[in-house]
């Protein structure tokens, strides 16, 4: 089977790729039949004898990508769900300041073979912290936070289907989740919802992603809809009720409220598994979107875009450039010395994630916390104590046979 | 108008999240002062805005570990000053004509969810009439009459919602929900005589201007609404009505 047919057929099957990888594979699988100078195309058309060698190196390429992806997801998911971590979190305390959270975050974001530059790791942080901020800010009753942290897990959920071991964790989170705040009344989750908004206040980072569909404008301040269902609970406006003093209505009167508001169609569900109705706190990035890049006609690597007058929407597009790398016949560094592994860059190139390093505007640059200059003592021996459980991996694991045979691949040629 | 920073190490770029944070200019009798809650307690300072004349710190004594401490909904009330707490309790003050000699006179107990807000309103000139109002978290509002003893003449249960805003005018109790309804009760009877669906997300706050009976309420719905409060000319009842 050519090279080019084996990832068709390996991308239409349900495949344990992350769903948010897939529509970027296709895209480049698409995109190589359409355009013959690039580099998938060319591997399609070589000639009988190479073929064989070129299809199982594609088919063997692709199938590293998808276990060294899985890797990193398990590797990160089983980190954050880790049994003390979790105890950690859920004990009453005070917020984190800005600074211990970016460094608890660093570390989590470290604990696979996978890793970040400063810049990198600055535009990620940005990314989740903009993303948070517009799931809790538009959420309709203070309750919903709740909801919005059940569609996370959710999702991780769904990126670690094949592994009952960190899905038991998971599950176990969402029990603890259900024990603590389940309970809480409106007012209590007002104050939580209040206390997260007092965190994120002033900050106003642009995301590309969030420009585009019109959420967010170009001050940094996000749009606050105003149709739309009401929260459950809450009656559409412009009806005013009058009774008397037996209670029964004497009058009524109806008036145009500016906004367009519906009914709230059911209640989002807080078991462990239900339709929870709100979309806030789902994929961003499992919705096909077109990707807006034009493909010139350079036949070297697929990484070269034209300039885009806003930020790239910064996963799609590195998913796209590590694969390029590897297509393209870049070195992949065999897993040697003490630093095994690959480095994400969330910029187009290497040189452009310098520069952006440089360029960082002041007010944005999170300094990573020096544990002994925090006033509190006490928080920040626990928080040392919780870091010191992230073990960085030393070794890739790419255990399933067709990694195998990358590292053999390799050596043959 | 006056903004509210807290004092404290100053960190560029952090505010620390601090529960209840509110001020208010309280018009006694014979002076004005300027009160400030948090989480750490009250203070009270003089009109110039800088001489503080009294510190009353929050007992955290029976506060279990998950629960937030902090004092949150101020009111003056003749020569009182009362200020509500996350315990239900409301602290009332009693404030000379002048100087510092503040005393702690009263804790009035009849919620058992944290104070929201507080409104009061001069006495009418009746004997049994009702001058103060205290919300909170559940949506429960006591009617209280004040004086050497403040009584607790009526209570309105909630309705699983928080009332985070409260208004008293003419024995009006105008409240706003948590669910953008506004409620317009009588002080009275606590009867309910309307109901507004005012708001499509929680109301944040309640506004009146007593000369002319007119009620703001600003939602989180983005949206402002102004309402004429009335009396039906028939039969007393209360009447709202939307302006454009």
């Amino acid at each position: 089977m050519s090279a080019l047919k084996w990832c068709h057929k390996a991308l239409s099957e349900p495949c344990f790729l992350p769903g948010h990888l897939c529509g970027p594979l296709r895209e480049l699988v698409s995109l190589s039949t359409q355009h013959p100078q690039s580099v998938l195309y060319v591997l399609g058309s070589c000639t009988h004898t190479q073929r064989a060698v070129w299809d199982r190196l594609a088919s063997v390429l692709c199938s590293a990508v998808f276990s060294l992806v899985s890797a990193v997801l398990n590797d990160i998911i089983s980190t954050m769900f880790n049994r003390k971590f979790m105890e950690e979190l859920f004990k009453p305390q005070e917020l984190y300041s800005k600074k211990a959270l970016r460094t608890v975050y660093e570390r989590l974001a470290h604990a696979s073979i996978m890793k970040l530059n400063q810049a990198s790791m600055d535009k990620l942080y940005d990314l989740m912290t903009m993303a948070f901020k517009y799931q809790v800010l538009l959420c309709p009753r203070p309750k919903d936070v709740l909801l919005v942290t059940f569609n996370h897990l959710d999702t991780i959920k769904g990126f670690i289907q094949d592994s009952p071991t960190i899905l038991q964790q998971v599950d176990e989170t969402f029990r603890q989740l259900t024990e603590i705040y389940g309970g809480l009344s409106a007012g209590e989750f007002q104050l939580i919802r209040q206390t997260l908004l007092i965190f994120f206040q002033d900050l106003h980072i642009r995301v590309s992603m969030f420009l585009k569909d019109k959420v967010q404008n170009n001050n940094g301040r996000f749009v606050l809809p105003v149709s739309g269902p009401v929260p459950w609970g809450t009656e559409v406006p412009g009806l005013i009720r009058m009774f008397n003093n037996k209670g029964e209505e004497v009058k009524r009167i109806e008036f145009k409220h500016g906004g367009n508001y519906v009914p709230a169609p059911k209640e989002g569900s807080f078991e462990l598994y239900g339709d929870r109705v709100l979309k806030l706190g789902t994929n961003m990035y499992s919705v096909n979107r077109p990707v807006e890049t034009h493909m010139s006609g350079s036949s070297k690597n697929l990484a070269s875009r034209t300039q885009e007058s806003i930020a790239p929407n910064p996963l799609a597009k590195e998913e796209l450039n590590f694969l390029a790398r590897l297509m393209g016949g870049m070195e992949i560094k065999k897993p040697s010395g003490p630093e095994p592994g690959f480095r994400l860059n969330l910029f187009t190139t290497d040189e452009e994630e310098e520069q952006a390093a440089l360029t960082r505007p002041e007010e944005l640059s999170y300094e990573v916390i020096n544990i002994q200059a925090t006033q509190d003592q006490q928080r920040s021996e626990e928080l040392a104590r919780i870091m010191g459980e992230f073990e960085i991996m030393e070794q890739p694991r790419l255990s399933t046979s067709k990694g195998d045979d990358l590292l053999a691949m390799m050596d043959e040629l | 108008m006056v903004a509210v920073d807290l004092e404290g190490p100053y960190e560029p770029r952090v505010r620390r999240a601090d529960l209840g944070l509110r001020v208010h200019w309280c018009v006694l009798p014979f002076r004005v002062l300027l009160v400030l809650t948090s989480h750490r307690g009250i203070q009270m300072y003089e009109s110039n805005g800088y001489t503080m004349v009294y510190w009353h710190a929050l007992d955290s004594g029976d506060a279990s570990p998950v629960q937030a401490v902090f004092a949150r909904g101020i009111a003056a009330s003749g020569h009182f000053i009362c200020v509500g707490t996350w315990s239900g309790r409301v602290l009332v003050f009693d404030i000379p004509a002048k100087g510092p000699n503040i005393v702690l006179s009263e804790e009035l107990a009849g919620h058992q969810t944290p104070i929201t807000d507080i409104a009061t309103e001069p006495a009418q000139g009746q004997d049994c009439v009702a001058d103060m109002v205290t919300a909170d978290d559940s949506g429960l509002l006591c009617v209280w009459r004040s004086g050497p003893e403040f009584t607790l003449l009526t209570r309105i249960p909630g309705f699983g919602v928080p009332c985070p805003s409260v208004q008293l005018w003419q024995g009006i109790i105008a409240a706003g929900y948590g669910n953008g309804q506004v409620h317009l009760y009588e002080a009275a009877t606590g009867n309910l005589h309307v109901q507004i669906n005012a708001h499509a997300r929680a109301i944040c706050a309640l506004d009146l201007a007593p000369e002319v009976g007119k009620l703001l309420s600003a939602g989180e719905d983005t949206f402002v609404h102004i309402w004429k409060l009335s009396r039906s000319p028939e039969s007393g009842y209360i009447e709202a009505a939307p302006l454009p």
